[in-house]
């Protein structure tokens, strides 16, 4: 019996949204992990009432639009949605905060605008927002990292925690301990060095880099994406240039660490959102610009505004704030940086107007 | 257009051709003062006293004004009805006037008014005139108060808060407290809650007409399956 022969190239098959999808959800377990062991359970309990929410949402919208619910289920993306505005919400926050949180960022950031594919704004990053301006409060108040607990007090068991997410079973009245975080802290620093800031913060003076916790998280999700880049599920091109455009910034505006310093590079990269910002949100397929050269300008300014937001705006962190804007920017990015297409090297006709160069042979 | 019956000109005023819903003028009021019930019903009166007066001016004068100077005059004499409307609000509900601030004088601005004088008022009769000017006044009226009601429901939890402001004293009392005390959700209240509700409105609009449209079609002599029809030419073998 003939064999068939192939030759190379061996192409695979295309990677399906599910199996993306799916990979995403692995990739996000290092960081996950991280913030349970120094946030305790809520991050867990945030992320299993955001899924159990944004797949009913999912459902009854494909309900109402008439189109096979479980087809659109299986493709995992409500759960990334999920799993995504579950690690960004303060651990413990009340049940309604994930639910009006996913309900929005599912129902009206994705399937209002036509579903996945279709939505010009990152779903998860909306649902944040707009608890973010709602609910300011609620949505400030980060519990504060275990090993910085008083003396005396152990940490929430799994039973306690729910109990404070849903206070009509919080019959005994219990309350997290909340705490600055480590932008926060640098936010309202009004007279110290950042050196003394480091040794008289117990955030910070029993931290390795960044932050007691924040540190683990970031380094976390920075494991996850690179397992994600290797995979090759995104490229390099936005995450890079997102966090090298934050570095530059932080590191000109760091002032040599003086009381009005904004913070070093370092704390930058290793605390707030930034890692799960960098490799989660900012490479989302379908919010992002499409062309390596599109990523890398999209990264960047993500990164500068990022940087902007956090050291003179009002919020203290900024990664959906500017992820946001930029979602905004990215049909006109992509419009500016069309690649031209292979082999060919003048600028095309239809789309761009001729360059100098090309002006000049011809004279 | 002159033939046009009154049940028409109410009926396209209310929903058929209503300002805020189909043809989306006046969007400027209708995003900017719909926090609460009061502040829309104090605009979309106030809008409603002015698209009634101008229109019936503009078609009393239709034969009068040639096509050049039109448009001025017809700006002209919004502006004097807003101003008028502005005086009336300032004597008589002196707070819910300073509440509204800028918004009164821009009703001159509202497309809404300059489009019904321009494409109904000055081709047709007083009567008709009036009567498309109270009914397009009112169908935009009744989608800003729909849209205060909803964002103030979710916005803030309360329903008719500060009523007082347009019913005197009597109504001091009238404010429902929906889901107790120190209750908010801040983005209803923001502009981009004016879009979410102003969009789910014209959705469900939409919706109703297509709803009246089936109903109607299903109304007509069914089709029965399998019918053909006679065969009224050529020859059958």
């Amino acid at each position: 019996m003939a064999l068939l022969k192939l030759t190379s190239p061996h192409a695979h098959t295309a990677q399906s949204t599910a199996n993306v999808m799916q990979l995403v959800l692995l990739a996000t377990i290092p960081g996950l992990l991280a913030l349970t062991v120094f946030f305790g359970w809520g991050t867990l309990i945030n992320i299993v009432l955001a899924s159990i929410v944004a797949v009913s949402c999912e459902a009854a919208v494909m309900r109402l639009r008439k189109r096979p619910v479980m087809v659109y289920l299986k493709d995992y993306s409500a759960l990334v949605t999920a799993m995504l505005l579950g690690l960004a919400l303060p651990p413990l926050a009340p049940w309604w905060i994930v639910l009006v949180g996913t309900g929005f960022a599912i129902v009206i950031a994705k399937q209002l605008y036509g579903g996945l594919g279709y939505n010009p704004f990152n779903p998860a990053m909306v649902g944040y927002v707009v608890l973010l301006i709602s609910f300011p409060v609620q949505m400030t108040a980060w519990p504060a990292p275990l090993p910085l607990y008083p003396d005396g007090s152990s940490a929430p068991s799994l039973w306690q925690s729910l109990q404070m997410v849903l206070p009509f079973l919080n019959a005994e009245g219990i309350d997290a301990f909340t705490a600055a975080t480590p932008l926060d802290t640098f936010k309202h620093n009004t007279g110290l060095l950042v050196e003394q800031l480091y040794q008289k913060d117990p955030l910070f003076s029993r931290a390795n880099w960044a932050g007691i916790g924040w540190e683990w998280a970031n380094l976390g999700f920075l494991a996850g994406g690179c397992f994600l880049l290797y995979r090759r599920v995104f490229t390099w091109h936005a995450p890079v240039a997102m966090l090298g455009a934050l570095v530059v910034c932080s590191a000109l505006f760091y002032d040599g660490g003086s009381s009005s310093s904004h913070g070093s590079p370092l704390m930058h990269l290793l605390s707030g959102a930034t890692m799960l910002g960098a490799f989660f949100i900012v490479t989302d397929p379908v919010t992002s610009a499409t062309s390596n050269r599109g990523r890398l300008i999209y990264g960047a300014l993500i990164g500068v505004l990022i940087f902007i937001i956090r050291s003179w705006g009002s919020y203290p962190d900024a990664v959906a704030f500017a992820v946001l804007l930029m979602n905004f920017a990215a049909p006109l990015i992509d419009n500016y940086t069309l690649p031209r297409t292979y082999g060919h090297k003048k600028s095309r006709r239809a789309t761009e107007k001729a360059t100098e160069k090309a002006t000049e042979k011809k004279d | 257009m002159t033939d046009i019956s009154y049940r028409e000109i109410t009926n396209n005023g209310l929903w058929k051709n209503n300002a805020a819903l189909v043809q989306l003028l006046g969007l400027c009021p209708l995003l900017a003062v719909t926090g609460s019930v009061v502040n829309a019903l104090g605009l979309g009166l106030a809008t409603m006293l002015v698209l009634t007066g101008s229109n019936i001016v503009v078609s009393l004068i239709r034969k009068r004004v040639s096509d050049a100077v039109k448009i001025p005059a017809f700006v002209m004499i919004i502006a004097t009805f807003t101003t008028c409307t502005e005086l009336l609000m300032q004597a008589f509900t002196y707070e819910l006037y300073l509440i509204l601030g800028i918004f009164i004088p821009l009703i001159v601005t509202n497309c809404a008014i300059l489009g019904r004088a321009e494409a109904f008022a000055c081709k047709n009769k007083v009567g008709a005139a009036a009567l498309d000017g109270f009914m397009m006044g009112a169908g935009f009226g009744i989608v800003l108060l729909v849209i205060g009601a909803i964002r103030e429901i979710l916005g803030s939890g309360t329903l008719f808060d500060n009523m007082h402001l347009i019913f005197g004293p009597v109504a001091e009392n009238w404010t429902l407290h929906l889901f107790g005390e120190g209750y908010g959700f801040l983005v209803a209240v923001l502009p981009p809650g004016a879009f979410l509700v102003a969009g789910m409105l014209i959705a469900l609009k939409n919706i109703i007409d297509d709803r009246i449209e089936l109903h109607r079609a299903t109304k007509r002599a069914p089709v029965i399956k399998g019918a053909k029809r006679v065969r009224t030419t050529g020859t059958v073998t």
